[in-house]
């Protein structure tokens, strides 16, 4: 077993009216760890407490081996963060900027100079480093807030919501920049977000919370394997107008759990239903119960789960619904983006 | 797979293998990750650098041209009358300043509480405003750390501000071959009295402007705070005055900071104070005059801290 880098145990904060995080323990190892959650899920809370700055209610925490409550100062030399919000001074430029945070970090003038040249340019930070960051894209202010947490090399960082505010390219370059600060720089990463879908891709683990608690912490690989799931797409006949329908209240009846993917208006999506496939007489019995009804058979075929289906019995259907369920991203989608966003079957996974 | 040597790849951890289709760049742009083995220097030296940095700051230097331009304006109406006093005595002859140090510094208030309400939030309004102050509690500092380095920056370059002049005026006095002995002992004492002010202003400013985020109020809010009390207790003092009622001209003085840094010089720097009656502070006054200049530092110092406590992340 590897060493975690951060080890979290029952740990619990309260604040005047909320609770904020509920009995906590998980443990996470090296590499990317996606922490998935709501708004107000305890992500922000978790990393305060991580970083020595907000004491435990109860319960407690090491990062790096040091103890959150007595040696904050120690694991703050060592871990760098990301805040959600914005934090740049608009008037000074992202070099200047970068070397002061550099040396508030502990690196002497001339090291602190050097490290962060190497830094803007390896978060794709060329020559607009020397102009005042006021008349910075989101994506360059993006790369900048990286860049200063990651100039004094530290050996974990956290970083909140950093794909926040991005358009769906812009969200795509950092992510594959998150991997990299990993896999090139040897740096491991938490990385909170509100979508799941995003951190698919990016994390080794996921690790989801609602409410302050742990809902679910496992690699990203066992919970795209967990559950298999059944596709079935089947004709329409005229004792069966809508075919899908008939079959899925069939199934229901039979004791299988089918649903139609969402995304009403994704193409073939009508068509298709999603069946869960807990054991191999699944397949007997849908092709049986496909028989008896009397419809063709167009397609059965295993696919994924997405991690985004852990949160399908408590979502709104209604949200799930916008955009034919691909990334909502870009400024149409700012105000729907504070939610956290299932992405069910997408077109794409189907078609 | 295998990664291309490449020199200046030797210190890195991992050198990663060029994405196809960026040969070109890749010689200069990328160059593999380095890890950092040298010094982490911690938290006395990160004090340390943003004392620094804020002293700078304060006047402009490290900051744009057009930051730079207030303070050095302002700097210079503060020492050119000193020199102009300085010119005078040495050409007359002179057999003693026309003008005495801390009465110089105390006269130029108006200019000082510019420089002040320009300065104070520009050190601290802007880390609130831009969120910047979250960052630097991610970093090994604490939040004393923060206000000490800001506190101390701030006091400074006021000092600095007022001390340039009266280096001036003892640089001068030198010159026209006044009594060296008195001249030194008012020189320092003109310097206490200087480190004094700047102390009790810093407090005051960076208090006012921490709580104060919007720069444009925060300015108006410290040349109020340092001027209408310093006018009030002027003229309510010279009603006093008049009315014959001198003794309370005193503990009138208590009333702002600018009075409060006049009586303390006339009473242990051996100056003269502005007052109306001239009168000297009783030794009750006096005390109170010390004790009100402890409590507003340690209460500004205070303030500030419980302000940072909520700017955290
Ligand atoms: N300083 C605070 N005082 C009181 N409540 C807070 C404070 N910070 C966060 N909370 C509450 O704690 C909960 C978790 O917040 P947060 O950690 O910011 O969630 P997330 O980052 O996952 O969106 C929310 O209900 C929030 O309102
Ligand atoms: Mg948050």
């Amino acid at each position: 077993m590897t060493v975690n880098v951060i080890a979290i145990e029952s740990l619990t904060k309260r604040y005047p009216r909320v609770t904020a995080l509920d009995r906590l323990t998980v443990g996470i190892t090296p590499g990317v760890t996606g922490l998935v959650g709501a708004n107000g899920a305890g992500k922000s809370t978790l990393i305060k407490i991580l970083l020595g700055l907000s004491p435990a209610t109860e319960g407690g925490a090491t990062v790096l081996g040091m103890d959150v409550a007595r040696e904050g100062s120690a694991i703050r030399e060592r871990v760098g963060y990301m805040p959600e919000h914005d934090c740049l001074p608009p008037d000074v430029s992202a070099t200047e900027f970068v070397v002061h945070m550099a040396r508030m970090s502990g690196l002497p003038a001339t090291s602190a100079r050097e490290r962060t040249a190497d830094t803007l340019r390896h978060v794709g930070l060329y020559e607009e480093r020397y102009r005042p960051m006021g008349g910075y894209s989101t994506g360059m202010k993006q790369r900048v807030k990286l860049a200063q947490a990651l100039v004094h090399d530290p050996k974990l960082v956290l970083l909140d919501e950093p794909t926040n505010g991005l358009d769906p390219v812009g969200r795509d370059e950092m992510l594959a920049l998150i991997r990299r600060v990993h896999t090139d720089f040897g740096i491991s990463v938490l990385v909170t977000s509100h979508l799941l879908g995003e951190l698919e891709r990016t994390c080794d683990h996921v690790v989801v919370i609602d409410g302050g608690k742990l809902l679910r912490a496992s690699s990203t690989a066992d919970f795209t394997k967990s559950t298999p799931s059944l596709a079935v797409e089947v004709t329409d006949t005229d004792t069966h107008p809508n075919g899908t329908e008939a079959l899925r209240s069939a199934l229901v009846a039979a004791g299988l759990s089918a649903q139609a993917p969402g995304a009403a208006g994704a193409p073939g999506a009508g068509h298709l239903l999603m069946v869960d496939a807990t054991d191999e007489s699944a397949y007997d019995t849908i092709r049986d119960t496909v028989t008896e009804l009397g419809l063709g058979l167009v397609r059965m075929e295993q696919r994924r789960h997405h991690i985004a289906e852990v949160f399908d019995t408590d979502e709104a259907a209604g949200t799930t619904a916008q955009a034919g369920g691909a990334p909502l991203a870009g400024a149409a989608a700012a105000a729907a983006d504070r939610e956290l966003q299932p992405q069910k079957g997408g077109s794409g996974d189907v078609a | 797979m295998s990664p291309e040597p490449h020199p200046t790849t030797s210190m890195s951890k991992t050198a990663p293998p060029a994405p196809p289709g960026q040969r070109g760049e890749d010689v200069i742009h990328n160059i593999g990750y380095r890890n950092y083995d040298g010094p982490r220097l911690g938290r006395g030296y990160a004090r340390t650098s943003l004392f620094d940095q804020s002293l700078r700051g304060a006047y402009g230097l490290g900051r744009s041209a057009k930051s730079k331009v207030l303070p050095m304006i302002l700097f210079a109406v503060m020492c050119v009358p000193a020199a102009i006093v300085v010119a005078v005595a040495i050409f007359t002859e002179a057999k003693q300043m026309p003008v005495d140090y801390n009465s110089y510094v105390l006269r130029m208030q108006p200019v000082i509480g510019i420089y002040i309400a320009a300065m104070a939030p520009q050190a601290v309004s802007l880390d609130l405003r831009f969120r910047v102050v979250p960052l630097y509690f991610s970093r090994p500092i604490e939040r004393s750390d923060y206000v000490g380095a800001k506190y101390a920056a701030l006091s400074a370059a006021i000092f600095i501000f007022t001390a340039a002049s009266v280096v001036i005026l003892y640089v001068g006095a030198l010159l026209a071959k006044l009594d060296f002995g008195d001249q030194t002992k008012g020189f320092a004492l003109g310097l206490a009295c200087c480190a004094i002010f700047s102390l009790l202003h810093a407090g005051i400013g960076l208090a006012v402007a921490a709580a104060t985020p919007r720069r444009g109020f925060g300015v108006a809010a410290i040349i109020a705070v340092l001027t209408i009390p310093y006018m009030l207790v002027g003229t309510v003092q010279g009603i006093a005055f008049s009315q014959d009622n001198t003794k309370i001209i005193g503990w009138l003085g208590l009333g702002s900071p600018g009075t409060l840094v006049d009586g303390l010089q006339s009473k242990f720097l051996d100056g003269q104070s502005d007052f109306p009656s001239g009168q000297a502070l009783t030794s009750m006054q006096a005390s109170l005059y010390v004790l009100l200049i402890v409590v507003l530092i340690a209460g500004t110092y205070g303030l500030l801290l419980r302000r940072y406590r909520k700017a955290g992340l």
